[in-house]
């Protein structure tokens, strides 16, 4: 980075540091901030789709509908993220594939598990084994993001079940006296209604989330718990110009303010949007808000 | 080729040292899988009622804390909640485990602290404390007005107002939520020998097993769902129970206004 | 008619683009010497130099992956990638699952490392990393096993205090120990255990693994294997 770093075993203390923390591996450990902060941007509206399909199969009429969405969310919220990450990856990875080769490759006799090997025709690959590098990473983000997006649907999705049920009846009853139909009730009065009821649980659920996000090496995204431990290991002279000890305190404690704040940071922005939700609304939230307002 | 009883009876509980000392090395049966997750389950579970009965009254006390007018009470309670709700359960046990190291350096008495049973323990017991606290401090807040006023109006004050009135109605309202902190209290578990505490003599938790099946059958679609099946089991029973309870605390409401125990992911790590 | 023929040349053109399929191959990037990330953030180390050598003399097109050392097996015959070159030992149960090329490191020590040369290694407890060969090799023996999730743990763990000793692949330890200033040590005898460092891949890969096998081949018979292990693990380093 800088034009004295050549020799860091020569620099005094200060000048050793700002070479050292603007080497090639401190840029990626860098990097994976944002990567997180991405994913995170990412992942919370996906997961609150399939929250919302997952909430709104469960409040299904249709039977095999609602359980199917109550299966999914009491089966999910069940195991242990741990759990779940350890191997969904590779079988996400390998039914988008099978899909992929019953469509492309319908010619195709050769058995696709040989022994443990599962190989399906070249064409079907995901992605193909001739694409770029980035192509490949950009599907390892996507595999990351639909995994997470999975987990934390399931609860999403009893949050925002819970969310609906708690919109009071009368207004679901008025709606139904001016004569809308089960559709438009849905659409217009119970969805913009449940979000206040639900966003207390839901801002708990970003803060999970957050919290969820050291597991991401599991899904093999390089993130800044894997760049922490890489980086705060022991380093030899022998194959690093920035030999040092044992580290990893100094790097996970920068993990931790940087998890702190993150997480102050949502608190003061998940408030101010709580605020606005209560606005005018026949809560104890809203209530205060009458009487200061009046006061 | 041992039978499946015999499997059991040798493995049952290896996961805290009882039985044939060698793991499976090859070979290996769907029975011999199912039986050492769940002997590792014994520690997923002393783990999670530990943590929870203890944990228990920490919450409450930190709880009251959070809700004190005088701020020597409040600060810290509210620091500590801030600090354990705001960083991943990883981290935690990451700087638990240093700062055990270091203790244990210095004196012979704190030996034990790096050993899972204890140190991983403490860690969870501070953990869901905060998050406990925090559901009981919400709570707290929501105690209606006039079951505070009524204790006046009876003369009640001090300890006894708190034992009768308050605590009783407090545990009334958080309980739904304070189920799924123990549910997420079991699976916050799975981590322990996972990422924080070395496992001595290969006796581990149900993930530490069932990660030795995937690591030496290399198929990961087998172990892995046993754990979950395991966990999903863990949860029912959790439910099950916390349910009971729940009906304890709500026996004297007429019983359509006793709220259903709707497992919502209120406060999780 | 010109057209036309252009069109199927470019129509060979692209199925020859298709059949020369970049080879990925998956590495863990975290066991100086064999392989790493250096200080400007690349792949580095004896296996990444070997392994470009390997695919110039294959003539094939390499690209490398990263991938967890705890599912690099199941990613690979998952098609994820093509070869693991990650240090990986080549032992009779990893050989059923996947296929080894032939070793390109001749079968090395795992040694014990200590803060005193008398360390009870046989009955003291001993450190390892979660499923290595080394650890399988512990638990059999008498001493007392205690794993870590990282090879770094298990060095800190003899540092602290917590393990009487580490057991791990001795190529990995002897910079640790050069270094350490007389804090570490050997300790015990050392074990011979595995067959060598081999390069994985898909049983159903014969084709990939006869190119490879060849290629390694070539570098065992003119020296420059022999040159580059000693580059990277030193002269006391067992060649061919």
């Amino acid at each position: 980075m800088f034009s004295y770093c050549a020799d860091p075993s020569t620099l005094d203390t200060f000048r050793w540091l700002t070479c050292y923390l603007t080497t090639g591996v401190h840029m990626s450990f860098y990097k994976s901030f944002l990567l997180v902060l991405a994913l995170l941007a990412v992942t919370a509206p996906v997961a609150l789709s399939f929250g919302f399909l997952g909430a709104m199969s469960a409040r299904s009429p249709m039977k095999p509908v609602s359980w199917l969405g109550k299966g999914y969310i009491a089966i999910v919220r069940g195991v242990p993220d741990i759990a779940f990450f350890l191997f969904f990856v590779i079988a996400l990875d390998q039914s988008f594939e099978l899909i992929k080769h019953n469509i492309v490759c319908p010619d195709w006799t050769d058995p696709i598990r040989q022994g443990n090997d599962f190989l399906v025709c070249p064409q079907a690959k995901v992605p193909l084994g001739t694409s770029p590098e980035y192509v490949h990473q950009l599907y390892g983000f996507l595999l990351a993001v639909i995994t997470f997006a999975i987990v934390f649907g399931a609860f999403a999705a009893n949050v925002l079940y819970g969310g609906m049920q708690a919109v009071p009846r009368a207004q679901l009853e008025t709606a139904e006296a001016y004569g809308m139909t089960r559709r438009q009730t849905f659409w217009r009065v119970l969805v913009p209604q449940m979000w206040v009821y639900a966003l207390p649980g839901l801002s708990n659920l970003w803060m999970v989330l957050i919290k969820a996000t050291p597991l991401l090496f599991l899904l093999g995204i390089e993130d800044i718990v894997y760049w922490a431990r890489e980086l705060g290991g022991t380093k030899t002279s022998k194959f690093s110009a920035y030999p040092h000890p044992d580290w990893r305190m100094w790097y996970f404690l920068f993990l931790l303010i940087f998890y702190l704040s993150f997480t102050k940071v949502s608190e003061v922005v998940l408030e101010r949007v709580m605020r606005r939700l209560n606005k005018g609304q026949a809560t104890s939230g809203g209530e205060a808000m009458r009487k200061e307002a009046s006061a | 080729m041992k039978t499946c009883a015999q499997t059991v009876s040798d493995y049952a509980f290896r996961a805290i040292g009882y039985g044939e000392r060698l793991l499976p090395r090859s070979d290996f049966t769907i029975c011999e899988q199912f039986t050492l997750i769940g002997s590792g389950m014994i520690w997923n579970i002393y783990f999670g009622v530990i943590a929870l009965c203890t944990g228990f009254f920490f919450a409450v006390a930190l709880a009251v804390g959070k809700s004190s007018e005088r701020w020597i009470y409040r600060r810290p309670s509210e620091l500590f909640i801030f600090l354990f709700r705001g960083s991943p359960l990883f981290i935690q046990f990451f700087f638990a485990y240093f700062f055990f190291l270091s203790l244990k350096k210095n004196y012979a008495f704190f030996d034990p602290l790096t050993a899972a049973w204890l140190g991983a323990v403490i860690v969870l017991f501070l953990n869901t404390a905060a998050y406990s606290a925090e559901i009981f401090y919400g709570a707290l807040r929501s105690i209606p007005k006039g079951d505070t006023e009524a204790a006046d109006a009876y003369g009640l004050t001090g300890w006894s107002r708190f034992r009768r009135i308050i605590f009783p109605t407090m545990m009334r309202l958080a309980w739904p939520a304070y189920t799924n902190e123990a549910i997420f209290l079991f699976h916050a578990t799975a981590l322990v020998f996972f990422s924080a505490f070395p496992a001595r003599g290969q006796k581990g938790d149900a993930l530490y097993y069932a990660s030795y099946f995937a690591d030496k059958t290399f198929n990961p679609f087998v172990p892995y769902p046993i754990l979950a099946f395991y966990f999903i089991l863990l949860t029912l029973v959790v439910i099950g129970i916390f349910g009971v309870v729940n009906r304890q605390l709500n026996r004297h409401l007429p019983q359509a206004a006793v709220p259903k125990l709707r497992v919502r992911p209120n406060l999780i790590r | 008619m010109k057209k036309l023929i252009l069109s199927t040349a470019a129509l060979a053109l692209t199925a020859g683009f298709a059949m020369a399929d970049t080879v990925r191959m998956g590495t863990e990037g975290a066991y100086p010497p064999y392989n790493f990330i250096n200080d400007a953030g690349n792949l580095d180390g004896f296996e990444i130099v070997l392994g470009n050598e390997l695919c110039k003399r294959a003539s094939l097109t390499c690209e490398w992956v990263k991938n967890d050392w705890d599912s690099i097996i199941p990613n690979l015959v998952s098609g994820n990638y093509d070869t693991i070159i990650a240090g990986m030992s080549i032992t009779d149960e990893r050989d059923e699952v996947i296929d080894f090329t032939q070793n390109y490191i001749p079968p090395a020590d795992s040694a014990y490392v200590a803060t005193s040369a008398d360390a009870d290694v046989a009955g003291g407890v001993v450190a390892a990393q979660t499923a290595t060969i080394q650890a399988g090799y512990i638990a059999e023996s008498g001493a007392a096993l205690i794993e870590f999730a990282t090879p770094e743990e298990t060095v800190a763990a003899v540092r602290n205090g917590e393990a009487d000793a580490v057991f791990a692949d001795k190529d990995y330890l002897a910079p640790l120990v050069d270094e350490s200033g007389g804090e570490l040590v050997w300790a015990g005898a050392d074990v011979p255990l595995g067959g060598g460092v081999g390069m994985g891949l898909r049983e159903s890969d014969g084709e990939l693994k006869a190119k490879f096998n060849a290629a390694i081949d070539s570098m065992k018979a003119d020296g420059t294997l022999n040159a580059l292990i000693i580059e990277w693990f030193g002269e006391n380093a067992a060649t061919y």
